[in-house]
């Protein structure tokens, strides 16, 4: 970049670079917590391993989802169009982190519960999600109208986001194959710190990676409307 | 001890298979964002290069920030 000087450019790019090691460094020492270091489990022996990825990505996909959803009600109020640009730049990361939960916690089923795939409320929710992501990425591919996107992927985000405490308390109102959560912000952990530890170095991996993806893509689209800017002169 | 590590109690290829799907879809978002972002540089660049003096100080006076909110400049993912 030649004659950009512009503080958000630089700081977005210098973060770029951080975060790519950082994450290199952090998913290196998860590996090997995950897949060397953490115990068996003494009912799921190594299969509670698929843990270490399927838990992280679908924390991270819920997360991202929740804050899209609160970006675009953010878009609808104050009319910030930077509200929409990072919703948008979020997007992918979501969409990849929903399908490794669903694609992990299927793996995961076939050793555990006998089966690839059950219509069961936490895994149909979690699809649900998934579907969202897909529809919000295709709305940028199909609506040509400008305004007309905005409405509708602000739209598809919100009503996504009704589906988020359906997935969190899924386990709990429906009796269901899935296990009801181990690790608690408001209650006791039941997991143990040999595998806790692991687990919340892959899912600060993870969180690292989507931001990764989130300033490559909100930098992609910077450039997008300087390129458009030059076009103007 | 190798083989006993991809063999995981009969479970490694359900292991394995996880955290290979996993970074595959790591690596290939990586590189589809990466691909995006340096075709928009280039373009970017190959623009820039065009400009004549004037047009440059022009330029260097447009203020993204700015641009972001005052125009309705969307492009697609």
């Amino acid at each position: 970049m030649k004659f950009i000087k512009n503080y958000q450019f630089s700081l977005v790019q210098k973060s770029q670079k951080i975060v790519l090691y950082l994450f290199l460094i952090i998913l290196t020492l998860g590996l090997f917590e995950a897949l060397i270091l953490s115990p068996q489990d003494y009912l799921q022996g190594d299969s509670v391993r698929i843990m270490y990825v399927h838990v992280p990505s679908a924390w991270i996909s819920l997360g991202i989802f929740s804050l899209m959803a609160s970006l675009s009600v953010m878009v609808i109020i104050f009319k910030n169009k930077v509200f929409f640009l990072v919703a948008k730049s979020l997007a992918p990361s979501g969409f990849i982190f929903s399908l490794v939960a669903l694609v992990t916690g299927s793996i995961w089923g076939k050793p555990t519960w006998g089966t690839w795939w059950a219509w069961d409320a936490r895994i149909t929710s979690m699809l649900i999600l998934c579907i969202f992501y897909l529809m919000y990425l295709i709305a940028w591919r199909i609506f040509e109208n400008k305004d007309y996107v905005t409405k509708i992927t602000s739209f598809i985000a919100i009503l996504g986001f009704i589906n988020i405490p359906i997935i969190k308390f899924s386990v709990d109102w429906w009796s269901t194959l899935h296990q009801p959560s181990s690790v608690n912000i408001f209650s006791e952990t039941t997991i143990h710190s040999s595998m806790l530890i692991p687990l919340g170095i892959m899912t600060a991996a993870f969180a690292l990676f989507s931001l990764l993806i989130f300033l490559m893509k909100y930098n992609t689209e910077l450039i997008k409307i300087k390129n458009k800017g030059l076009d103007r002169l | 001890m190798i083989s006993e590590f991809f063999y995981m109690n009969g479970y490694g290829y359900y292991v394995l298979s996880s955290f290979l799907f996993t970074l595959v879809c790591f690596l290939g978002l990586y590189i589809i964002t990466k691909s995006q972002l340096t075709k928009e540089q280039n373009k970017f660049n190959v623009k820039f290069g065009e400009l004549n003096s004037e047009q440059v100080k022009e330029a260097k006076k447009q203020k993204i920030y700015k641009e972001i909110i005052a125009t309705e400049i969307f492009s697609k993912i």
